[in-house]
């Protein structure tokens, strides 16, 4: 049997080629996103100013919405003739399958990010105050942490009745402190304050779930 | 089985405890309602912490007890232990959503308003949001792999939870926010009729987990032979 690495390997590349003939999960985030920072401004209306206030908590709320969209199809895809079923009797270790699908959600949920960002700072006339790489590492933790829990919380609810809902039941709650974290960081920064607490937090948030997640990875994709 | 060796000493305890239970039950609403003294600012209002403050403490030890009995299915596998994880998170749930009712009845007349962002407030609220979402999966996963998945859920649920806390102080001691019950000492018949009704809120919760437990235990062994049946039953039929 090859390498844990290169199983992982193998699996994330077959994603992206998948992901990038048939660009359904991209496509479905970004227009999904794009409908929410709309009605976002329909509701609020926001000056310069104020959406500086607000805009930390509408861009994550719209990359977390958006970011379920791309979760949920993510094991559906292996359930199609019998992927997960097979890998589940080979003897490749099932870490090795977890990291490559949170590194391909990474990097999809990332290119949305990078895609719809420009449009935030267009739509809400947002400028920072404070420096743009804090604004670029917090947004690679948060979107981490959303990976992480979600891709781990996707393959939970993969065979449970009326999957798509149980994804953000099981997520969310669990994310709050995550989601407390990126928005008040992005916030600070957005306004040219201090976010060291917020980042802190989220570091360690990151390492805890993903370390937990490790290790349950395996019950949870052999649970009969 | 198991349920046999559980049933004869279920029979002699149980009424004793369940009377145990309504005793310290109607003594300790007595206490409360009566026999505490009358708190010099609020009034009667206060007398409702005697409720909720057992009600989040009872709360804390089942989800403690939830984690607990998780870890121990995670790694030995043994349906009690999953049992005793689905019912203490039932029952958690059922007293945090008691404190989380009590607490607005108690703060609209002294802080003047039914909800506030406050750390506490919003980390309970947060804790039950957590534990709903673990009923939710053990309602709607396939009965075979529910434990696991659930014990996984449950470990993850757990280890939010310092994360909650943290964030959330934070979060809100950046802010100003209404002014709290201040701190002070309490009067030691307060105390007194809180613990008493603690114990009494403690031995109510342990007296429902338990027949709680017996039910799920009796409920899985209908399935199980419900299921052998089902399977026998085609050729039976084919008489």
């Amino acid at each position: 049997m090859s390498a844990p690495s290169g199983i992982t390997r193998v699996t994330l590349l077959k994603d992206l080629r998948l992901e990038w003939r048939s660009k359904d999960a991209i496509n479905s985030m970004l227009f999904f996103s794009l409908l929410v920072v709309v009605v976002f401004s329909f509701s609020f209306d926001p000056s310069a100013e104020e959406s500086r206030q607000i805009a930390g908590g509408l861009i994550w709320v719209a990359f977390l919405f958006a970011a379920v969209v791309a979760l949920n199809q993510t094991w559906a895809r292996e359930l199609r003739n019998q992927v997960l079923d097979a890998y589940r009797v080979s003897p490749a270790p099932a870490n090795s399958l977890f990291v490559a699908k949170v590194v391909g959600n990474f990097i999809f949920v990332s290119v949305l990010e990078a895609l719809m960002t420009p449009l935030f700072i267009a739509f809400y006339r947002l400028r920072s105050l404070g420096p743009t790489w804090q604004l670029l590492l917090v947004a690679a933790l948060g979107t981490w942490a959303l990976v992480v829990n979600g891709t781990f919380f996707a393959a939970m609810s993969l065979r449970t009745r009326s999957r798509e809902i149980m994804l953000p039941l099981l997520l969310f709650p669990i994310s709050i402190p995550a989601i407390l974290a990126m928005v008040q960081a992005t916030t600070a920064i957005l306004n040219g304050e201090g976010a060291r607490f917020w980042m802190t937090l989220l570091m360690t948030y990151d390492l805890v779930f993903t370390t937990v997640c490790l290790l349950l990875f395996e019950t949870v994709l052999n649970a009969e | 089985m198991e349920s046999s060796k559980v049933k004869p000493t279920m029979k002699r305890l149980f009424p004793i405890l369940g009377v145990v239970t309504a005793v310290l039950l109607i003594y300790a609403l007595y206490m409360a309602l009566i026999g505490a003294p009358t708190e010099q600012t609020m009034g009667n209002v206060q007398r409702i912490f005697y409720y909720h403050v057992p009600s989040a403490w009872t709360a804390f030890i089942l989800f403690f007890v939830n984690f607990g009995a998780s870890i121990v299915y995670l790694v030995r596998r043994k349906a009690a232990a999953d049992i005793v994880a689905l019912v203490s998170a039932e029952v958690g749930v059922v007293f945090c959503t008691v404190v989380l009712v009590t607490g607005p009845i108690w703060a609209r007349p002294v802080w003047g308003i039914w909800w506030t962002w406050d750390m506490r407030l919003t980390s309970t609220l947060v804790l039950w949001l957590i534990y709903v979402s673990y009923l939710f999966l053990r309602r709607f996963s396939s009965s075979g792999e529910t434990p696991t998945l659930a014990a996984a859920l449950a470990v993850l649920g757990a280890l939010c939870v310092p994360f909650v806390y943290f964030s959330i102080w934070f979060f809100r001691t950046q802010h100003p926010q209404p002014v709290m019950g201040g701190g002070g000492s309490i009067d030691p018949r307060m105390l007194h009729v809180l613990l008493l009704n603690w114990l009494a809120f403690s031995c109510f919760a342990f007296l429902v987990c338990w027949s709680r437990y017996r039910l799920e235990t009796l409920q899985r062994d209908v399935d199980q032979a419900h299921a052998l049946e089902s399977l026998m039953a085609p050729r039976g039929s084919a008489r």
